[in-house]
């Protein structure tokens, strides 16, 4: 019982790492109806940037939050500069410069910081919390930073002008230019938020599976797989297939088929979603009348 | 009679075919002006071509000011308000949402809860109808809500593209009683697409009637109803 309980807390505090990276998925397939294919390596790339600044005597949580607002900033010029020239020209287009840019962050990584695998610090303090044998404090606090992030972001989307603004974009956009919005500078905000997210989500990750240039290439897989299972348009959906999905990868580990196959596990669901329900098991709906 | 929008030698372009042929139009200030014909006679994307939606050349000022080749969203920031083809409502907001993005390009955010009630007046049902998803309305709800988020941007020229499509009559003369109350209490210009020629040619001032990208006719409405082809060709009698 001790050790369900262990795999299912820790499951949850991967899944909530698995529902940022799925989030940000989500939120550029919303405005823009591509996959960002690079968005794990870019997360990657951010959690070295925190990395060297707390090598470089920076304490965790300016480090965080620095790495937080450069990552945001990089990615908005990233979108600028290379993917917006690309809004007219063929989705491969698009979907080959995602991947050119998943292969530069990669390499540049290991070009700079080398393929040698690292520790990245955990921000809590290792013993458990309350001398509990189930969970970590670093997964406690890792679900904490996951859920208060997606708690700011619902805010920001739901009650502030420049969320319903950005919403507005995202869900018609030529509606959107008639209103007078600046269309091209709501995607870009996106991406700079998504990788926001990402940055989050890798330097809560780092921790539990260390730190080398390939580290997101299985997290973005199961992000890939939440998203879907959540129907690829649908935050909520995102979300909870992240944190079912960290659960799910968990206990199969542990009770059915071991650690070797758990990326398999990603597939296999990535596959079963696309073929029984496309849509996504919480698909959502817009009501049209006319 | 001052000219809010004047357009000349007007082109617009599907790829590399010209589809409307060196429009020549104006829309004098606090009047309502129609854009008649069939079909894909050029209507729709005459309004495009205003806007900045599709590719375009020659010559539009809009209060004196050439907009040709400027983006969409300056264009609308001038004082241009236009309600597309399919209406453009955000269908899964609110009712109210959608009137707060209309007023997007305000810098008084202070007067939006006094427009929001002017244009609920206008249109009692939209007040019931606030917080219900703006995909649920119905269509003749739908389209009183587009009016209402361009006119959440106060601004000088309106440009509504088929307003009666897809409405029924009770509803479309509802609409269109509305509009000549817009136009005549509070001076709003208006560029109006219509198929429904009779109904057009009774609300507008002037009207323009378009045949496969050309301009075919022009004058006041009130003449343009007894010229003799508009008679056969579109108001059957």
């Amino acid at each position: 019982m001790n050790g369900l309980l262990h795999q299912v807390f820790s499951g949850l505090a991967t899944g909530g790492i698995y529902a940022s990276l799925a989030l940000a998925l989500v939120m550029i397939y919303r405005a823009t109806e591509l996959v960002n294919f690079a968005q794990g390596e870019m997360a990657m790339f951010s959690t070295y940037l925190a990395w060297s600044m707390i090598n470089a005597g920076l304490p965790y949580w300016p480090a965080f939050l620095l790495t937080i607002g450069v990552s945001f900033l990089a990615a908005a010029v990233i979108q600028l500069a290379i993917i917006r020239p690309l809004a007219n020209a063929p989705i491969l287009a698009s979907v080959i410069v995602f991947i050119g840019l998943l292969l530069v962050f990669n390499s540049i990584a290991g070009w700079i910081f080398s393929y040698t695998i690292k520790t990245f610090p955990s921000p809590f303090p290792s013993e458990p919390l309350w001398a509990n044998s189930y969970i970590s404090t670093h997964e406690v606090g890792a679900i904490g930073v996951t859920l208060a992030l997606l708690a700011i972001l619902f805010a920001f989307f739901r009650w502030t002008e420049l969320g319903l603004t950005m919403r507005a974009a995202a869900e018609n956009p030529v509606s959107s230019r008639l209103v007078g919005i600046r269309v091209a500078r709501m995607v870009a905000l996106g991406w700079g938020l998504a990788a926001a997210l990402g940055a989050v989500a890798g330097m809560m990750v780092a921790p539990i599976i260390f730190l080398d240039p390939n580290m997101m290439s299985g997290v973005l897989l199961y992000a890939f797989a939440a998203a879907l299972l959540g129907g690829i348009d649908n935050p909520w959906g995102a979300v909870l297939g992240g944190f079912s999905l960290g659960i799910v990868e968990n206990l199969l580990g542990a009770y059915l088929i071991g650690t070797e196959l758990k990326m398999t596990v990603a597939l296999a669901i990535i596959v079963l979603v696309l073929v029984v329900k496309p849509s996504g098991v919480f698909g959502r709906t817009v009501l049209t009348r006319v | 009679m001052t000219l809010l929008l004047e357009a000349s030698d007007l082109r617009a372009f599907y790829g590399s075919a010209e589809v409307l042929h060196q429009l020549a139009f104006s829309v004098g200030e606090g009047t309502i002006t129609a854009l008649l014909g069939a079909n894909g006679a050029g209507k729709t994307t005459t309004l495009r071509a205003i806007c900045g939606l599709v590719r375009s050349s020659g010559e539009v000022r809009f209060a004196g000011t050439p907009i040709g080749g400027r983006a969409t969203e300056d264009i609308v920031r001038l004082g241009i308000a236009h309600v597309p083809e399919g209406r453009g409502t955000f269908l899964s907001f609110t009712v109210e949402e959608n009137l707060q993005l209309g007023a997007h390009v305000r810098r008084d955010k202070s007067q939006r809860r006094s427009d929001v009630d002017r244009l609920y007046g206008y249109f009692p049902i939209l007040a019931e109808r606030r917080r219900q998803q703006a995909g649920t309305l119905s269509g003749g709800e739908q389209q009183m809500l587009a009016l209402s988020r361009a006119l959440m941007s106060r601004p000088r020229l309106l440009l509504l593209d088929e307003p009666s499509l897809g409405l029924a009559p009770i509803v479309v003369q509802e609409i269109f009683r509305i509009m000549r109350r817009i136009n005549a209490e509070e001076g709003m210009s208006i560029l109006l697409v219509e198929q429904n020629v009779n109904l057009a040619l009774g609300l507008s001032d002037h009207a323009y009637l378009l045949e496969t990208g050309r301009l075919a006719l022009s004058g006041p409405s009130k003449e343009l109803r007894k010229h003799e082809a508009v008679r056969r060709s579109y108001l059957g009698y």
